[in-house]
């Protein structure tokens, strides 16, 4: 029961934030360029994404589960270690917080610099690579993460809920604010689940590796706690020993 | 071609990213737990230990010459 809840929150965590990285990209290209090619590229990603899944997800029940969960562990724990290493650097000052403002007001500007949009019958090609890219490519991480906490878990339906209540849910707000997503704490929820994809990587990593955890399915939440202890610690050293950033790395 | 780089880049930056060090240390890690696990000898600490290591050098590392 416990795993089923670490595991939605998990999921729907690390998707909320694919979600608002490629929402804030559709609602800058939209806003400057107009809606019509953007959303066909929102869709033709749709597409591309189900397409994908059919694919991917018979192949899956093909693998024996130790081989699965050892891959599947492995490419999350240098995943979750990726956005975990970044979460402790930006929380002790020694890269830049993303700012989703930034980034909405960065790419409003080069979608408006780009080539006129042309007449209102034919495609915009610009907004609908952008919005096609950015929806893919955070699309393609969101697949990723559903795929690999739903087979490795056996609970594939329970994942791809939490993944789509959160897409739901940014959407939400998206449409709502029509603006950047400044609200969303993004910062905090990187660090939260990078150590949550990280502490996953570890657990089925370790179990294809052959390992078998003290207290079964409940030593997550010991990793999740160890190596909670052992961020926190690197994040107020590194603080303790920082310089503050030159003008140049802070707009970096 | 131009979107077989494409492809290939996007596992790239998945996998590995910013710090090499950091992916090869995993896959040592794993590859030593699996070792020591097939030997029957108890290697459950091992990960978590190595992981913390990893992320302890390579924000050490950033932050000396990044920061």
């Amino acid at each position: 029961m416990s795993s089923d809840v670490l595991l939605f929150v998990t999921t729907f965590a690390a998707s909320a934030v694919e979600a608002v990285e490629a929402l804030t990209i559709v609602l800058a290209v939209g806003v400057v360029r107009g809606w019509r090619s953007t959303l066909i590229g929102v869709g033709a990603a749709g597409v591309v994404l189900a397409a994908i899944v059919a694919a991917l997800g018979p192949a899956l029940r093909l693998i024996p589960i130790d081989t699965l969960r050892f891959v599947v562990g492995a490419l999350l724990l240098a995943f979750g270690l990726q956005w975990l290493r970044k979460a402790v650097l930006r929380a002790s000052g020694y890269k830049p917080l993303h700012d989703e403002g930034a980034a909405f007001a960065r790419e409003r500007k080069e979608a408006a610099s780009a080539s006129p949009a042309g007449s209102t019958a034919r495609i915009d090609w610009y907004s609908f690579t952008v919005a096609f890219k950015g929806v893919l490519l955070e699309g393609l991480e969101v697949t990723f993460i559903v795929i690999t906490f739903g087979s490795t878990q056996g609970r594939l339906g329970l994942a791809a809920a939490a993944a789509a209540s959160a897409v739901v849910l940014v959407v939400a707000v998206g449409i709502v604010v029509r603006g950047p997503l400044e609200r969303v704490p993004e910062n905090r929820l990187k660090f939260a689940v990078g150590l949550l994809l990280t502490s996953f990587g570890v657990f089925w990593g370790g179990e294809g590796a052959g390992v078998e955890w003290p207290s079964g399915d409940v030593a997550i939440l010991g990793i999740v706690a160890f190596l909670g202890v052992v961020s926190i610690a690197l994040t107020r050293v590194l603080r303790r020993r920082r310089r503050p950033l030159t003008a140049a790395e802070a707009r970096a | 071609m131009k979107y077989l780089r494409a492809f290939a880049l996007f596992w790239w930056n998945f996998i590995v990213g910013d710090d090499w060090r950091v992916a090869v240390g995993l896959a040592a890690a794993l590859g030593l737990t699996w070792l020591l696990e097939s030997h029957d000898v108890d290697a459950w600490w091992l990960l978590p230990v190595a992981v913390a290591l990893l992320l302890a050098g390579s924000v050490r590392r950033e932050s000396r010459t990044g920061g």
